[in-house]
């Protein structure tokens, strides 16, 4: 299975962090829920419930980090009795983004985060100058939403 | 902080010349559960690496018949890993130089796993 990605700066270092971390599934989403890149999925459905509930934990668990005073919301791991599930935050030279991991007993959130850590090293290297941002319109983020997972599932 | 009891035996090892650190890591894991290392050495990725290799060869040791593993010792060109389960679901990794003994680390390894048992 290969990662597919809605920019092809994305997809050398989601494949390579794939590939190393042994994860099962991979999301890279803005923190308001946009997915960018997604490795392991095969619904379409799955990734925008998926990003989702990621966006949606960042987001509350971020307010916890506010509220305890710490400057930001870094990581959260959940270990299952047969997956577990990372969910780690990271600025790029796009923005702040997030990363939702699932990975099983075949690998470890030891090696997770540490090539997690690669993965941010790798994006903020590949990626190019961000493009100017206009005003957000709620027809273009439903446009754009609509062509990211189009282009994630052709 | 590290409890004294897991700083003690991490010292222990430390000790033995040609040693650049030790550390008690989750198996499971691979996270850091107590380190003394010298300065430069990425203890996150010592630990998360040294973890999977320890589960691997545990599975082709008994994948051979060969039982459980007991201490693994991998020589690189520099220096090498020691690594030895110890109590818990804990792994004592030693990173070392090339001027090691390795039957003298090993042995510290040996007693800083008796004493925290």
């Amino acid at each position: 299975m290969k990662a597919r990605v809605v920019e092809p700066w994305l997809l050398e270092p989601v494949e390579r962090f794939v590939r190393e971390s042994g994860c099962r599934l991979t999301l890279i989403m803005t923190p308001a829920g946009q997915v960018l890149a997604q490795y392991g999925f095969t619904r379409a459905v799955e990734v925008m419930s998926a990003a989702a509930l990621g966006a949606g934990i960042a987001a509350s668990t971020g307010e916890i980090v506010r509220m305890l005073a710490e400057p930001a919301f870094q990581a959260l791991n959940h270990q299952g009795a047969s997956h577990g599930i990372f969910l780690g935050h990271f600025d790029s030279p796009r923005g702040p983004l997030l990363a939702l991991v699932v990975y099983g007993a075949d690998t470890s959130v030891g090696l997770v985060q540490l090539f997690f850590e690669d993965l941010v090293t790798d994006l903020a290297a590949a990626a190019p100058p961000a493009p100017p941002r206009g005003p957000v319109l709620a027809a273009d983020f439903e446009r754009d939403l609509n062509q990211s997972l189009a282009t994630l599932f052709r | 902080m590290m409890p004294r009891r897991l700083e003690a035996a991490l010292d222990r090892i430390t000790r033995v010349r040609g040693v650049r650190g030790a550390m008690l890591v989750s198996l499971d894991d691979g996270l850091v559960v107590a380190e003394s290392l010298m300065e430069g050495i990425r203890g996150n990725a010592v630990a998360a690496l040294a973890a999977s290799l320890a589960t691997r060869l545990g599975r082709a040791a008994g994948a051979a018949g060969a039982g459980t593993e007991r201490f693994v010792h991998l020589a690189a060109s520099r220096g090498g890993l020691l690594l030895m389960p110890a109590v818990e679901g804990l792994l004592l990794v030693t990173l070392t130089d090339h001027r090691v003994n390795v039957g003298l680390a090993r042995l510290e390894m040996q007693q800083a796993i008796e004493e925290l048992a």
